[in-house]
Order: structure tokens, then sequence, then C-alpha cells
């Protein structure tokens, strides 16, 4: 007994190392940061070449490899002509818009979040996916002759215009004014794009304005990928590099400005960037819902709230959490298609539900 | 570093906010900056730091803030953040940053955009940690401390920034008595090792018990300035607050112990009741200087 206890005292002494525990603390921050993004990176690329095999078709791994080897000049065989056409014009650009979409789509959602210290922010909370919509409706219901995602484009923009013209009328852009300003402007258009589809919308108008509204990557391009693609590429890393100011914002304009940051000059690169970047992506993939709100906050329960880490990894498992959220959508009732945004809330509500309770054990 | 604020004038929409504010605080000096509910402390606090309210405009010419011959108002951002941290009244508690990280954020002038965290910085961030005796909470997350902790990280975050100048909004707001008086006493005992610090508080009594100099604001104009003992005198206080006060020696220390009456002595028996009995005060060990009580 007395032995025991004795050591149980020696081994419980505070400040003697715990083999195990302790392992994650001695890794240097950064070192942890770039290992953490590497492995969800790999992840995300094992993601990409199964998702492209999933389908009608049967598609093995190598088969993608070879197709996409093939167009990159590296002979190593090819499959068969149909098989490589499947991958190559139907399945790997669909897979491709799906990982920019969500990559661009978590970024934006974080950085809004933290911009405007509001945890029901997303990307399209400056009006922008109902503006997208309006300028949508217009050419799917009205048949006006533009190309759709310039349309939706220059709609999300127009949105945008109106946001910040409102929130500036009001003073200084805060966080607040814009907050509101956007939701003005966000019902606006949605009055305006309901109005339009009840009141000239028939059949199958209809049905494609909903599915578009719903959020869907059916029909995608590599004028797709290479839109949404570029758009992820050099707004989101421009954005994922304010990283380190965007941590300055954790208190508050005041404590940010202490710190000796352009608050009014960061806010408006941040709001552009945000705006720019989900203009694109709604073009491509209409208004996905629930990526760009409730991923970041799922990543930040993960690996907490330091921008450095959470805006690349948010872009990782974005990207994968739309490839598979879309596997699921052209598969599950195949040969009928869902549109993606509804599986990207029925996936995602309870994984976030999942992650709150734990969160709230830990805690 | 001493401060010197000289003339600072503050409009907003169309309303003189500060108007010729002259306020100066000697190296290694705890300067109290005194006032009622909407008297500019804050703002002036804010605009020492660099940062203007929404809205407002500063007249051209006028303000002149330095440290030390330093124009802070012609300073870059970065290199006044450098010199003057500032802590808030009212910070958002709901952050999930662990201790560390929100006390890291304090090296943020300090650092370039892409560069990691250096040894320096480390080594900063846990000297603060320790200064203000939160070294055991590093890897707390900021949602789950009290109040009184949370007011700790902001003090470390702030030390974290190397700054020679320290302003404090309010910094007992919502803490218990041992905590307003362990944070005050932490704010002396870094002036003491240097560093300058301008503080905003309402409670005249730690002001008359921290601080070695106060300026006394009412409606953005100085009222009084001066060391402790010329400016926390009835004559001085009462007509800014609005009340009757009176003034004693703390038996301990020496600092004068303010004690208030409402101006209209209607209130709580005070035309019923006899004024206090000095020679009462004084059996308690306690002198009393003002004039007693009409």
């Amino acid at each position: 007994m007395t032995t025991a206890a004795v050591r149980h005292r020696r081994t419980a002494r505070p400040g003697a190392p715990v083999a195990g525990e302790q392992l994650p603390a001695t890794l240097a921050p950064g070192l942890r940061t770039v290992t953490l993004i590497v492995l969800a990176l790999l992840a995300l690329a094992t993601s990409i070449v199964v998702a492209v095999t999933l389908g009608p078709a049967d598609i093995a791994p190598m088969d993608v490899w070879h197709s996409v080897a093939n167009r990159l000049g590296l002979g190593t065989g090819r499959p068969a002509p149909l098989r490589d056409a499947i991958i190559w014009e139907l399945r790997l650009p669909r897979v491709l818009t799906a990982a920019a979409v969500g990559a661009g789509l978590a970024v934006a959602g974080a950085v809004m979040q933290s911009l405007t210290r509001n945890p029901l922010a997303d990307p399209y909370l400056l009006g922008l996916s109902s503006g997208a919509s309006l300028g949508a409706v217009a050419v799917l219901v009205l048949g006006i002759e533009v190309l759709l995602p310039v349309a939706a484009f220059a709609g999300a923009l127009l949105a945008l215009a109106a946001t910040l013209g409102l929130a500036g009328s009001l003073g200084t852009i805060t966080p607040t004014r814009t907050v509101l300003a956007g939701l003005a402007v966000a019902q606006l258009g949605a009055a305006a794009t309901s109005f339009v589809i009840f009141w000239s919308s028939t059949g199958d108008s209809y049905r494609e304005i909903l599915s578009w509204l719903m959020g869907t990557l059916g029909g995608t391009t590599w004028t797709s990928v290479l839109v949404a693609g570029s758009a992820v590429l050099v707004i989101g890393i421009a954005l994922a590099s304010a990283g380190r100011v965007l941590d300055a914002f954790a208190f508050g304009d005041t404590a940010a400005a202490a710190l000796g940051v352009h608050v009014v000059a960061v806010r408006w690169f941040l709001l552009t960037g945000v705006a720019l970047l989900t203009g694109a992506l709604v073009a491509v993939s209409g208004s996905i819902g629930f990526i760009g709100l409730v991923l970041p906050h799922a990543t930040r329960l993960m690996v907490g709230a330091r921008h450095r880490l959470l805006l690349p990894l948010s872009a990782v498992i974005g990207a994968g959490f739309l490839v598979w959220a879309d596997v699921a959508a052209r598969t599950l009732f195949a040969p009928r298609e869902l549109p993606v945004g509804i599986l990207t809330a029925l996936l995602g509500a309870p994984i976030f539900a999942w992650l709150l309770r734990r969160q709230r054990r830990t805690a | 570093m001493t401060l010197r604020v000289d003339q600072a004038e503050l409009e907003i929409a169309g309303r003189l906010i500060l108007d010729g504010v002259d306020c100066t605080v000697p190296t290694g000096q705890v300067g109290g900056l005194l006032g009622p509910n909407g008297s500019g402390k804050s703002t002036l606090l804010r605009l020492v730091a660099g940062i203007q309210p929404a809205g407002a405009t500063r007249r051209p010419g006028t303000t002149r803030v330095r440290l030390h011959g330093t124009d802070l108002g012609a300073a870059r951002r970065r290199d006044r953040a450098k010199l003057v941290a500032l802590v808030e009244q009212d910070t958002p508690a709901d952050v999930s940053l662990t201790v560390r990280d929100a006390v890291a954020l304090g090296r943020t002038p300090h650092r370039s955009q892409w560069a990691g965290e250096s040894d320096r910085d480390r080594s900063v961030v846990a000297r603060a940690l320790q200064s203000v005796d939160i070294a055991g909470l590093s890897d707390r997350s900021l949602d789950t401390l009290s109040g009184g902790e949370r007011q700790r990280v902001h003090l470390a975050r702030a030390l974290a920034q190397e700054p020679e100048l320290l302003l404090l909004d309010e910094p007992t707001n919502h803490l218990d008595i041992h905590a307003q008086l362990a944070a005050l006493a932490l704010v002396a005992a870094l002036a003491d090792a240097g560093t300058t610090a301008l503080v905003a508080l309402h409670d005249l009594n730690l002001a008359a018990a921290y601080c070695d100099h106060v300026v006394l604001l009412e409606k953005g104009r100085v009222v009084a300035a001066g060391p402790v003992d010329e400016v926390l005198v009835p004559s001085v206080i009462d007509p800014v607050y609005r009340v009757r006060t009176t003034v004693l020696r703390h038996p301990a220390t020496g600092r004068p112990v303010l004690t208030f009456q409402p101006a209209d002595s209607l209130v709580r028996g005070g035309s019923d009741r006899p004024a206090p009995d000095a020679s009462g005060l004084q059996d308690a060990g306690l002198t009393e200087l003002a004039p007693p009580l009409r």
C-alpha cells in the first residue's frame, strides 16, 4: 500500500514529461501546420482520383492515371477511347470543378466569418448569390442572350456594388453595416428572382432554374475548371496569405488597428477578394449552400482559429467535401441526378452537429 | 518615454468630443484619465493609439501626440504599434484562441506578413505570460477563462508588443476587487520598470491609490491636471461629478480615500441626519482633510 502510494506520487510529479502526450507540442507549430496541410492535400488527391472512377461506367484508378498521363505527354499506355473520353471530357472536369468550388467557398466563408466577426456569415453574405441568381434567371427564364456564367457573375458584382454602396452610404463600412446591407440586397434579389420565376417560368426552364438555384455541378466543362480553378488559385491564395492580418481581427477592429493593421484597407481588399471569388464560383456552379458556412466552423473546431492553418486547411477540406458530395449527387439515385446543394446540407448538417457535441464535451 | 498630448481635438458629426486636451505623462509614471461618462476618456486613448472612431474628423494642425520626441500622429501604423499598446474596455470573450496564441498577436507589428514565429517572438510571449502570472494557462482556450484571467491575457498581449507606452481603458471593469487591485498593481510595477502608462478609470479611489498623476476630463475639456493630491479634492471633483466629496487619508498608505454623497442632499436622509462626525472618523484612524459637510 505504502509503496504503491509512493510510486504513484513519483510518477505524478508535476513537470515530469509524459511520453506520447507531449509529442504534438514538441513539433514546431510551423512544421505541424505544414504536415497537416500536406496530409490533407494527399487525401484530396486520392479523393479526386477515386471520385473520377465512380459512376455508371466502370473505370479503374489506373485508367485515370493513363488518361491524364497521356494528355500530359507521358506515354504510359492509353485506356480505351470511350473510357478516355468519359474520364477526360466528363468526369475529370466535373470532379476538378467540385474541388475548386469547394475550396473557394470554404476559404471565402472563413474570411467572411473572421472579418465580420459573425459566425453566421458565409460567402453569400454580401447578397452575391441572390444577385447571381437574378442574372441566371434572366438568362434561363427571360431568355436574354448572354452566357449563363457571364450573367451570373455580372449579377453577383451588381449585388456587391449595391451592398457596399448601401453600407458606405451609412458612414464608415463596419461589419454590422455590411451584414445588414447584404441582408437587404439579398432579400431584394431573392424577391425579384422569385417574381420572375413565378411570372414567366414554365416546365423545363422551371426545372433548370430550380436546379441552378440549389447549386449543381452538372454540365461542367474544362471552361468551368478554368474559371473556378484560376479564381481559387489567384484570389484564394491572396486571401489565404492575409491570414496573419485576419488573426489580428480576433478582438475586433480597434484591437486590430492598435496592432498596426490598416483596418479599412484590409477590409476592402478582403471583401473585394471574397466577392470576386464567390462571383466566379457561383457563375460556374450556382449557389451551393452550407460549405462556406459550416466547413470553416468544422475546421476551426478541429485545429483552432489561427488563420495560417485555418484558411488553407478549410480550402482542402472544402474541396474534398464537395468532391464527395457531388459523387453522391450523381450516383445515389443514378441515372437521376440531385442538385449537389441538397446533399451538401444533407451530409454537412449531421457532421457539424457531431462536431459541436464533441466540442462541448472537451471544452 | 514621456507622453505629451497637445491640443487634442476631435469632432464627430459636428460635435467636439475632444476640445483642446493637453495631457502629459512622464517616463515610468502611471497617469490616470478621469471623468464622467462621455467625457472623452476612451476617445483620447484611441487618439493616442492612432485610432479614429467612425465618422470622426480631426482638425488638421491642432492635435499633436508625441512620445519622447516621436510624433505618433505622423508615424507609420506599424511603427506606432511597436511603441504604443492599447487594452480596450470590452473585448469579445467568445474567441476560441489559446491564451498563448492570443498573446502572440501582440507580436503582429514586429513580424512580416510571411515570416513565421521567431525565437525572439517566442521568448517575448513567454515573458509576457510570466509577467502577468498566467503562464500556467497558456494552452487554455480564451472562452474558458474568468474575466480577471482574460484581462490579464489582454495585458500580456499588450506587453508582447514591447511598448514604451501602455494605454488601458477601464482595466478594472467587470473585475472583482482582488482582480482590480492586482491589475493596477501590475500596471504600477510595469511603470516602475519603465513602461509609461495612461489609464482611464471610473473609480476615483483606484486612481488615488495607483496613479502618480491624473487628468480630469469633462465634456472633452481638461478640468484639472496634476498630482493626485491636487486634483482629487472636493472643490474640483464636486462640480464635475455632481456629488459631495469627503477626502480622507488611508491610514496605511497615506493615499487619499474619497467618499461621496449625492449633491442634492434629499436622498437617503441627507438633511435629516447630522453630517458624519469628524471626531468619530479620527477615532477610527482616519483623518479628515476636507472641511466638514454642512
